[in-house]
């Protein structure tokens, strides 16, 4: 029997529902945790970051006008096509980590479990956060969450997987679109993960994932008008966190510093409160 | 076709139109097409950029061309045509205001002379009704304050090879005119070739008009770069001829600075850069104007700007 010749995958850029190579053509080597020569990885340039915005402008239209319990039911289908793509993204997560076996399958399972709670989130946050605000006068008002719209965010840069779940759905449970820059030296689970984003109903542009050296492109997104806020979760170099926020201070983004956390203890509403505002509507009643 | 030869009377009308215009040489569409593609990838940067951005905007018509236009929002375009960007006063104003004829006077009314008001007349955008009412609709937009008028040629007749019916026609509008500029829209997205094109285009400059224009914006495709390239080489063709230079105005779907700048480019590199003004090159458009001053607004901050600072309309 003859050899197979070796098909081998391009990595490419998540942006507005297609995989594309970035608009620069660059690429960079990704190893695994030996060292060893895994993929070559496109390396977004600031002109993909901004194509990216652009997609997730669009992709904010139609995401937050959806229903809550619409995008509840698309994040849990999210949930299911990872479970489908499990075995995969345990070999992702082995390759990207170097753990062993029951390790990356704890991860995975974790990952999975995460994003079926965040997709639970999506229908009871209005009721959860939301209030009824008594007045004095002859009115009412209560309180809704709406979201901020669009997020630029780092992903975490160890934890390959669970991270990335933990920052992405968040971000899309309250109807914000984001632009997710993955980890720089692990980008393999990822790259899996836009390829079940792009099977789940999630619509165009909600999503979009950049491969490269967050260094590069972040102060772009930072300073860039029409990204709302940032989540500098991944940012592991503290002098670069602080330009960033100065960066986004010109617009007046919101902006979720970075932090080490523990992913895999429980995440509670944080994270989906940085990226919702808080919308009191007045409403007069009889007298 | 020796485009070298001397003038040959084309002021007058020639003796058989349908001759003359048949006898134009065949366009060669994959060579249109590759040449326009080529001439896409020329790479305008920092400061060609910034200059062809406020080209660009100088050149733009400013359109509005709804069944739902109010008064209000024929006067909010006026105000955004005289100041495009009201944070910043360099920008410069756009070359005219496109309305329908009935809402030229509160155009005129807010603009004064500081811009041109161009109105489509002859029973835009089809162009379907009878000679005594186009001439009527032009006659009235010029009363009412128009000083361009954007006309709509009979694409029936012109497919049915009745190329008589559609000179008369832009010789009729052209004389109720006046002084005020005629502007022919070819509609190249019903002419079906660019063989059309090109007969359409000198079919338009013989019977007098000062522009060209590609398109009413209604109908898709609307300009394209194959289509405004033809055009060009019609006009330059016709300058070679008679010494007069006639405009082109590319009118509907162009979106973006991008396409813009390569319409500049393609301006430049046909008839040369004598073309290069809004006397003698428009756009026709209405969101290109925002993505123009997005595009001078990220040169001018060193970031992206985005949809919140510039209008919606």
């Amino acid at each position: 029997m003859t050899e197979r010749i070796e098909v081998r995958k391009t990595w490419k850029l998540y942006v507005g529902g297609a995989f594309v190579r970035s608009e620069s053509g660059r690429t960079f080597e990704v190893n695994d945790a030996t060292g060893a020569f895994v993929a070559n990885a496109a390396k977004a340039s600031r002109k993909d970051a901004r194509d990216a915005v652009l997609a997730a402008r669009k992709g904010h239209l139609a995401w937050s006008a959806a229903t809550a319990y619409n995008r509840g039911q698309v994040l849990y289908r999210v949930a299911e096509m990872m479970e489908g793509r499990r075995a995969q993204f345990v070999a992702d997560v082995r390759v990207a980590e170097g753990v062993d076996a029951p390790s990356a399958e704890q991860q995975v399972d974790a990952a999975i479990d995460r994003m079926v709670w965040y997709a639970g989130w999506a229908d009871k946050l209005a009721q959860v956060l939301g209030t009824n605000n008594p007045v004095a006068g002859s009115y009412f008002n209560f309180t809704i969450p709406a979201p901020t719209g669009v997020v630029a965010a780092v992903a975490p840069q160890h934890s390959s997987l669970l991270g990335l779940v933990s920052v992405v759905a968040p971000i899309a449970v309250g109807g914000n679109a984001s632009v997710v820059i993955a980890s720089a030296p692990r980008p393999g689970p990822a790259i899996t993960l836009t390829e079940v984003l792009a099977t789940s109903d999630v619509p165009a542009g909600v999503v979009n994932l950049l491969t490269g050296d967050p260094v590069e492109v972040m102060p772009w997104l930072a300073a860039h008008a029409d990204v709302n806020a940032l989540d500098l979760t991944g940012v592991d170099d503290a002098d670069l966190a602080v330009a960033l926020e100065r960066d986004a201070a010109g617009t007046v983004k919101r902006v979720r510093r970075a932090a080490s956390t523990d992913w895999e203890a429980a995440p509670g509403l944080g994270r989906i409160r940085s990226f919702l505002e808080m919308k009191t509507v007045w409403h007069p009643m009889g007298v | 076709m020796n485009t070298r030869s001397a003038p040959s009377g084309l002021d007058a009308r020639p003796e058989s139109l349908s001759r003359f215009l048949h006898g134009l040489p065949g366009v060669d569409e994959v060579g249109v097409a590759g040449r326009a593609a080529g001439l896409a990838t020329r790479s305008i940067k920092q400061d060609s950029k910034r200059w062809a951005i406020d080209t660009a905007i100088s050149m733009v018509d400013l359109t509005t061309l709804e069944g739902a236009d109010t008064p209000g929002k024929v006067r909010a375009i006026c105000a955004k045509a005289m100041r495009p960007d009201p944070t910043d006063d360099s920008v410069p104003r756009v070359a005219a205001v496109c309305v329908y004829g009935d809402l030229v006077a509160v155009a005129r009314e807010t603009v004064g002379d500081a811009v041109h008001i161009a109105a489509v007349a002859t029973a835009f955008p089809s162009g379907r009704a009878s000679l005594e009412v186009k001439l009527h609709d032009t006659r009235d937009a010029v009363a009412a304050g128009a000083d361009e008028i954007d006309m709509v040629i009979d694409r029936g007749a012109f497919l049915a090879g009745d190329y008589d019916l559609v000179y008369d026609e832009i010789v009729a509008v052209k004389a109720a005119c006046g002084t005020a500029h005629l502007k022919v829209i070819l509609e190249t997205g019903e002419l079906r070739t660019l063989d059309n094109v090109r007969r359409a285009s000198w079919l338009a400059m013989l019977a007098g008009a000062d522009f060209i224009k590609t398109s009413t914006g209604k109908v898709s495709p609307a300009a394209t770069p194959e289509v405004t390239l033809v055009m060009l080489q019609a006009v330059r063709d016709f300058h070679v001829r008679t010494g007069r230079r006639i405009g082109v105005k590319a009118a509907g779907g162009i979106r973006t600075s991008k396409e813009a700048i390569r319409y500049l480019v393609l301006v430049n590199e046909t008839v040369g850069d004598a073309w290069l003004t809004p006397d003698l090159f428009r756009f026709g458009a209405s969101s290109l104007l925002n993505d123009l001053l997005l595009q001078r607004q990220r040169m001018a901050s060193g970031h992206y700007s985005g949809p919140d600072y510039v209008t919606i309309d």
